[in-house]
C-alpha cells in the first residue's frame, strides 16, 4: 500500500509517499524499517508507542495501536505534528 | 599518528559544526552545519584512534539517534542500534528521548562506548558505537529507579545520566552521575553501584541522604590521579580524594560575591591539582546567567585551595549567556588551549590558560556541548 512519509524522514525513504506491506500497522512499520533502515525507531519508541508528535491517519482516522489491522486500506499517512522554536 | 592541528567539535542545539585549528590554534576554519535543526547533545572525536566521530542526534519530534563518522563528518552512518532501554510486555518500561553524554572506553577497549540518556540510562556499545545495549543494573533496578526521580525532578529538558569516568587503570572501576540521582561508583565492571554523596550539600529542607535531591551537574576524574575527584553540583564545587568517602568543598574558596554555583568544570590534563570553572548566577529563581552580566573563568592551580578570576577578553558587563555543563573543554597543548561555548552561541577560546580570551564565532545556536579531538593523519 502507499504510506504518506513527513518531510524530516525524507532523509530516509528519499521521497514523499512509499509503498510498504503489512497485516497490522506495526508490521507496516516492520517493512519500512527493512527498506529503509533506522526510520521505525524514530517514529516509535522501544515501547511500541507512536512518538509524541508522529500522527499515523487510515482512512481518516487517527490510529493509536500497532495492532491496528489493516484490512481493506490502500493508503496510511503519517503526519508530523511540528511545534517549539 | 595524531594530528597536531586540534578540532573543536561544536554541538549545538540546532546542529553541529567542527573548527580545524591550525598548528599554533591562531587561525580556526568553521565548517557546518551538519544536520542542521537537529538537537546534538555531545559530539566526540575518539581519542583512541582519532578518526571515530560520534553525533548525539535527536530532534523535538523524532525518536534519538546516533551518527557516525570515519572521515571528520564528511559523511555519517546512522547507528544501526542505538541507545534504547529494555521493552516490557506491560507498557510500563521507559524511552529514551535523547542521548546526552557520550564516553569513549578506556584505550584496552578500543571498541566500546559508553553512553548516558535522558531520562537516566546508561548504555554501552562494543562495536565503535554501531549498536547499543542497556549496560549495568541500573536502568531498571527498582532503587536506582526511585532514586531517579521524575521528569518534574529534572533538568528542564530531561532528567539525565552524564559524566562517566572510567578508572585508566582498571575498566571495571567506574562512575556516573545522575541529574538527579547523584553520583555513583561501580568496582565491578557496572555490575552494582554505590551511591557516593558524603560531605554534599543538597538545597535546603531536602534530605541529603536521598540520592534523589543530589544534582551533580558535572563529575571529571583526573587523568594522571585517578584517586581524585572534581565535582560541580547544584550547590557548589568539590573534591574527593580517593579511598576517602566524603566530599570536601572547595567552593567555599571561591569569591563571596561569585559563589560556587555553575555546570562546567574542567580539568587539566596533566595537572590533577589545576581546575577551571565557569560560574553562573544561581541566586533566587536561578537565573543561569553570569554573576552581574560579567561572565569569566576561575581557575585553581592548587586543588580548590585558591581561585583566580579570569575574564580578560571576555565582554566587560552586560553579557548575560552561560555556560552548559558539557560546553568547557581544555586541549592538550604544552600550553592548554581552553574552549567556552555560550547559550548565546559564541565561542571563545583561550591559548594562555585562561589568562586572556578571543572570540572564535559568534551567530551559532545555543551551544550544548564542545569537545577537542586530535585527527589522525
Amino acid at each position: 500500500m502507499r504510506v504518506l512519509i513527513p518531510s524530516p524522514l525524507h532523509d530516509y525513504t528519499h521521497a514523499p509517499r512509499v509503498d510498504a506491506n503489512g497485516d497490522t500497522l506495526g508490521a507496516l512499520l516492520d517493512d519500512l524499517d527493512r527498506q529503509f533502515p533506522g526510520i521505525r525507531f524514530r517514529m516509535v519508541d522501544e515501547q511500541g508507542q507512536i512518538r509524541r508528535h508522529m500522527r499515523c491517519f487510515i482512512g481518516g482516522v487517527q490510529i493509536f495501536s500497532l495492532a491496528h489491522a489493516l484490512d481493506g486500506a490502500d493508503e496510511v499517512l503519517f503526519v508530523q505534528a511540528l511545534s517549539g522554536g | 599518528m595524531a594530528s597536531a592541528h586540534p578540532v573543536l567539535l561544536v554541538a549545538t542545539r540546532k546542529g553541529a559544526w567542527l573548527l580545524h585549528g591550525d598548528t599554533g590554534r591562531q587561525h580556526w576554519r568553521l565548517d557546518g552545519p551538519h544536520f542542521l535543526g537537529q538537537i546534538i547533545n555531545h559530539l566526540v572525536l575518539d581519542p583512541r584512534n582519532g578518526r571515530t566521530l560520534l553525533a548525539a542526534v535527536s530532534t523535538g519530534h523524532l525518536g534519538p539517534t546516533l551518527f557516525r563518522s570515519a572521515d571528520l563528518g564528511a559523511s555519517w552512518q546512522e547507528a544501526a542500534r542505538p541507545p534504547a532501554f529494555a521493552t516490557t510486555a506491560d507498557g510500563s518500561g521507559r524511552s529514551v528521548k535523547h542521548t546526552f553524554w557520550l564516553e569513549p572506553g578506556p584505550a584496552s577497549e578500543p571498541e566500546v562506548w559508553y553512553a548516558g540518556t535522558s531520562p537516566q540510562g546508561l548504555f554501552r556499545s562494543a562495536d565503535g558505537g554501531d549498536t547499543w545495549a542497556p549496560f549495568s543494573c541500573l536502568n531498571d533496578d527498582p532503587t536506582f529507579r526511585e532514586w531517579m526521580g521524575t521528569e518534574q525532578d529534572g533538568t528542564p529538558d530531561g532528567p539525565k545520566l552524564h559524566s562517566i569516568q572510567i578508572d585508566p587503570r582498571d575498566p571495571q572501576h567506574l562512575y556516573i552521575a545522575m541529574s538527579g540521582g547523584g553520583v555513583h561508583e561501580s568496582t565491578d565492571g557496572g555490575r552494582s553501584f554505590t551511591p557516593l554523596l558524603d560531605g554534599l550539600a543538597v538545597v535546603e529542607g531536602f534530605d541529603r541522604n536521598t540520592p534523589t535531591f543530589h544534582d551533580p551537574h558535572c563529575v571529571r576524574l583526573c587523568p594522571t590521579l585517578p584517586d581524585r575527584l572534581y565535582q560541580q553540583n547544584h550547590c557548589g564545587i568539590y573534591r574527593l580524594d580517593r579511598p576517602a568517602t566524603t566530599w570536601q568543598r572547595i567552593g567555599d574558596n571561591m569569591p563571596a560575591e561569585v559563589g560556587d554555583i555553575g555546570f562546567p568544570l574542567v580539568l587539566h590534563p596533566r595537572d590533577p591539582d589545576t581546575l577551571w570553572v565557569f560560574p553562573m548566577n544561581g541566586d533566587t529563581v536561578w537565573p543561569r546567567t553570569s554573576p552581574d552580566g560579567k561572565p569569566a573563568a576561575y581557575r585553581s592551580r592548587n586543588g580548590g585551595a585558591s581561585w583566580q578570576r579570569q575574564d580578560h577578553g571576555l565582554p566587560a558587563e552586560q553579557a548575560w549567556w552561560t555556560v552548559k555543563r558539557q560546553a568547557m573543554c581544555a586541549d592538550t597543548e604544552a600550553t592548554l588551549g581552553l574552549y567556552v561555548g555560550t547559550t548565546s552561541g559564541e565561542l571563545w577560546a583561550s591559548r594562555d590558560e585562561g589568562d586572556s580570551w578571543q572570540c572564535l564565532a559568534r551567530h551559532l545556536p545555543e551551544i550544548y556541548a564542545l569537545s577537542i579531538g586530535y585527527p589522525q593523519t
